[in-house]
């Protein structure tokens, strides 16, 4: 559990970047995705990973659509869109700005 | 697409939900395909349902989901209490209506401002005082001189307009005997540019078409007549049409918008005022004043520069009127000269409409009031009924905010249906009530647009509904506490406040039954009383000559139309009694001054006074041989107020005219009293031989007579065409311009005391109705709610008298309360009536006691089911269900 907190804030930034690179997934592969790029070492907690998709998708970053899967059940996908690609490319820069930050603090301290 | 997407998202929520959950559900299917065990994954997802209410709350608004749900919520509430809502809806509805009636003929009338450039700066030009006719009054006639001199004084101050009294005539496109009727208006040619109005076709007219007496036969069609008559065709431009002595030649149609500046008129025919016949006289006054003021003017300085030329001018013409008394002279010339806003134009509908509407208009507010009472006190009924459920709401933490817009959005609901069924209601009833308002031949035409003012009076009206009937309720459904309501405490509506409700309803009640009692008794009074001649089975045929024509052959279509089969008399007047037209003038005798006091005149032929059968008194009828002057006959009350004598036949007086001129009258008869021109007042009259003799063996010709027929059948107007036909047979050069009854003559007496009785009835009706339906109401529910007690009253042997008591005395309290009130209102309120009563006064015990009488049955009999169900509760029935 405490390592889902340093995700927090991080989650929009990883589902962005994966959904990026790796467009047309579900909700699960999202998980996955997440859990297999980074050695298992971050993990998405599920139930709160729809709410925040939703919220994406309500600001516009995301856009998702019904697909029918083989086993007859249908599925949502998702996929990015260009203002969610512009805010990637701002969380990132920011992204990379607190933790260089933060590294600092840690070499210097 | 996010805030749309979200407020659509409002109206979608279950299936909002049912995809949310079908997305987990998918999320759940992958982990297990995963290889993951169904229960860990389950768990793993954590609280779906939770989950769930945080995404649908991401994807709506959730304000707006918030008053969905209630809204939704109100339906159902409204749906199962059918026939508390139906009536709750219906009643709202009725007064929602009636009220959205009265603003919109009370704008149309006197609030809405012309259609024309800057109507804030026009104002229109009267004078008051004391009359020609030695009684005090306010005219807005001028004479066009008197205009000219003013305008010229005025320039650059104020642009003054002249606007003749618009006036239903007959004109024709092609022959007379294919006359129409058009309703036309002398117009300043500099009228249309100033008001800013632009032509539809042609053009209009400028300065330069009004600037020499009849130098400019020209016309402007208003819009509606060219829509109406000619259906838009634009080369109705460059057509002629007679009209009066003239041939005027139509030049443009006015814009659409403009309809004239006398609201309930709506003018055909606009022509310049330098056609009219009286434009260089002056001492006719046939013209309203309206001036355009220029910005930034000072209204006061103005008003008395003109009415220091109008001085001018009246004692320069009145000095040459010898033949008036010195007091007359001295009245007229200390008028008032008055300079008003009238930026909604002037009209004598106005004059006379304004205070009938405005009592209409109280009557409906209070209708409103007690409809919203009712439904009020149905709510609050009902609000206390649902006491337990609130009190659950509350207790599972539902804001008290949440209460009062949970029993809001129900009234709310409410009032959009009554406002809905009002809409309709008022687009049926305004038109209606105008079309009550003149004769059935010359209808009263209001513009009565449904626009944004309309609109905007609507949605003001039912805010305020809902605020009135619903604010109450809900504010007391929220304050219920949780804790007694559960435990099953008397949470019931306090008694007092449904009483004072019930006070308040009584009241209203009474002072609507009141004033409508006060407007019926007015209009009995009137058209019950005696008019001195029997107005059944007469017909009147307005006929007129082109240019006049000699007597005998206007006597020669009196005899041929006696010779109709149907037809018992004929007679010929100068014009019908109650027509409107009056000729008055000084009387004096032996050379003596002229009487301040005015005698009335009307010019008849022998067998006049039998065909309206007023009966003669004393002396004899005109015969042939009889001219004017000087036979004259009177009526009583010029026998009594002038000759003070009751036999006067044989004794002589003179005609006084303004200029001096005197006519001597010898009295051979004398006749009962008949109404002349109005039936409120009873003048003294002087009936005169219709024809005049020119020469020793002449007649002067005449160009217009009111032929009066006595019909035998029921239906006067049976035989309207054939004498018609007969008129122009006869003598083609005269034509009948004009068919009514005299009957319609007497009704238009009281046209408006009628539509006064009419309207106030029924609203009293549907005033006695809802207090009624709410005393039944409220009685009913406070039976239901101590059910239990009387029960137990009764079997511990409550006589019926103890059972009754408790319930009845509160209501009986609340509606002594309420009618003392209403009383103290009700004679307060005449005040403001009494120029729209007549012959009845508001401290007449009769007046009092009537309303008295009507709301106490009415109570009792709302009283009786709820009296009669206390009685007849059955103990045993009451324990059995406990």
């Amino acid at each position: 559990m405490a390592k889902n907190d340093s995700l927090q804030g991080a989650l929009d930034l990883l589902v962005l970047k994966i959904l990026s690179r790796r467009p047309r997934l579900h909700g699960y592969a999202l998980m996955t995705a997440i859990a297999e790029t980074s050695d298992d070492v971050l993990r998405a907690e599920e139930g709160s990973l729809y709410p925040a998709l939703h919220r994406m998708e309500e600001a516009g970053w995301i856009r998702a659509e019904w697909v029918k899967r083989e086993t007859g059940r249908r599925t949502r996908i998702y996929e990015v869109t260009k203002a969610g690609k512009e805010q990637l490319a701002a969380e990132e820069v920011r992204w990379q700005t607190v933790t260089s930050a933060v590294n600092r603090v840690l070499r210097m301290a | 697409m996010s805030l749309l997407s979200r407020v659509a998202n409002v109206f979608r929520g279950e299936r909002l939900n049912r995809d949310i959950e079908e997305e987990y559900a998918s999320h759940l299917e992958e982990a297990i395909l995963a290889g993951r065990d169904p229960a860990e994954a389950r768990k793993a997802l954590g609280d779906t349902l939770r989950r769930r209410d945080e995404s649908h709350d991401i994807r709506v608004v959730a304000w707006a989901d918030a008053v969905r749900a209630d809204f939704l919520f109100g339906w159902r509430q409204v749906k199962r209490n059918r026939v508390t809502s139906a009536a709750a809806i219906v009643s709202l509805a009725l007064a929602i209506g009636a009220c959205t009636s009265a603003f919109r003929l009370i704008d149309a009338l006197l609030w809405r401002p012309l259609p024309v450039a800057h109507p804030e700066r026009l104002y229109v030009l009267s004078r008051r005082g004391m009359g020609f006719d030695n009684k005090p009054g306010e005219w807005d006639s001028w004479a066009y001189p008197d205009f000219q001199l003013m305008r010229a004084a005025a320039k650059g101050e104020a642009e003054l307009i002249a606007v003749s009294y618009a006036d239903r005539s007959d004109i024709t496109y092609r022959t007379d005997q294919e006359m129409e009727k058009a309703v036309v208006q002398y117009v300043s040619g500099w009228m249309f540019p100033t008001f800013g109005i632009k032509p539809a076709a042609g053009r209009l007219f400028t300065e330069k078409d009004d600037r020499t007496p009849g130098a400019a036969p020209y016309a402007v069609l208003s819009y509606d007549y060219w829509t109406r008559r000619f259906g838009r065709d634009p080369g109705v431009v460059g057509r002629t049409f007679q009209y009066g002595d003239g041939v005027y030649e139509i030049v443009g149609v006015s814009g659409k918008e403009f309809t004239g500046t006398e609201p309930g008129i709506v003018v055909d025919i606009f022509v310049p005022t330098m056609m009219h016949r009286g434009v260089a006289r002056r001492d006719s006054t046939w013209m309203r004043t309206l001036a355009v003021v220029a910005p930034g003017v000072a209204i006061e300085p103005l008003r008395a520069k003109l009415a220091a030329i109008n001085y001018a001018f009246e004692r320069n013409r009145l000095s040459g009127e010898t033949g008036l008394s010195q007091e007359t002279l001295r009245n007229v010339l200390a008028n008032q000269v008055r300079l008003e806003p009238a930026p909604t134009g002037a009209s004598g509908m106005q004059k006379e409409y304004s205070r009938a509407l405005a009592a209409i208009g109280l009557l409906v507010v209070m209708v409103l009031l007690i409809a919203c009472v009712n439904v009020a006190n149905l709510m609050t009924a009902q609000a206390a009924t649902r006491a337990r459920e609130m009190a659950l709401r509350v207790s599972i933490g539902a804001g008290r905010m949440r209460l009062v817009r949970l029993v809001l959005a129900e009234s709310a609901l409410l009032a959009f249906f009554a406002a809905l069924g009002g809409a309709l209601f008022s687009w049926w009833s305004a038109p209606f009530v105008v079309n009550m308002i003149n004769p059935p031949d010359n209808p009263a035409r209001l513009i009565l647009p449904a626009d944004w003012r309309v609109l905007g009076f609507g949605m003001l009206l039912i805010a305020c509904v809902v605020l009135l009937f619903g604010l109450v309720p809900a504010l007391r459904a929220s304050s219920v506490k949780p804790v007694s309501a559960l435990r099953g405490d008397d949470c019931h509506a306090r008694p007092g406040l449904m009483h004072g409700m019930i006070a308040a309803q009584v009241a209203f009640c009474f002072l609507v039954v009141f004033v409508a009692g006060l407007f019926v008794t007015t209009f009995e009074r009137l058209s019950t009383k005696p008019t001195g001649f029997s107005a059944e089975g007469l017909l009147l045929l307005d006929t007129v000559a082109h240019r006049p024509q000699p007597a005998a052959y206007w006597d020669q279509v009196e005899d041929h139309l006696r010779a109709m089969p149907g037809v018992d008399r004929v007679s010929q007047a100068a014009w019908p009694l109650l027509g409107g037209d009056s000729w008055n003038d000084s009387i004096s005798f032996n050379g003596g001054p002229p009487s301040v006091d005015l005698g009335y005149f009307l010019n008849v032929s022998p067998g006049f006074f039998e065909t309206m059968r007023i009966p003669l008194l004393a002396g004899r009828d005109f015969r042939q041989s009889d001219g004017y002057p000087p036979a004259a006959i009177v009526n009583q009350t010029f026998a009594r107020e002038f000759l003070k004598d009751n036999n006067p036949v044989g004794r002589s007086f003179d005609k006084a005219s303004d200029d001096g001129s005197r006519e001597r009258m010898q009295v051979v008869g004398v006749v009962a009293d008949a109404y002349y021109s109005n039936i409120r007042t009873m003048l003294p009259v002087v009936f005169v031989p219709i024809h005049r003799p020119l020469s020793q063996t002449a007649l002067r010709p005449m160009s217009e007579v009111t032929y009066i027929v006595r019909i035998s059948s029921a239906n006067p107007l049976s035989l309207a065409s054939q004498l018609r036909q007969e008129v122009g047979r006869v003598r083609p050069e005269l034509r009948v311009s004009n068919v009514q009854t005299q009957k319609e003559l007497l009704d238009a007496q009281t046209i408006r005391e009628r539509m006064l009785a009419t309207l106030a009835m029924f609203f009293a009706v549907v005033a006695i109705l809802l207090a009624g339906v709410g005393l039944y109401g409220v009685l009913f529910y406070s039976v239901v709610q101590r059910h239990r007690e009387i029960g137990i009253r009764i079997a511990l042997g409550a006589r019926s008298g103890n059972v009754v008591r408790p319930i009845v005395s509160g209501i009986s309290i609340a509606l002594a309360f309420g009618t003392v009130t209403g009383l103290a209102f009700g004679v307060l309120s005449t005040r403001y009536i009494e120029s729209l009563l007549y012959q009845v006064k508001a401290s007449d015990p009769i007046q009092l006691a009537g309303p008295c009488l009507i709301i106490f049955l009415a109570a009792i009999f709302a009283a009786a089911p709820a009296v009669v169900r206390a009685l007849y509760i059955n103990p045993a029935d009451l324990l059995r269900s406990e």
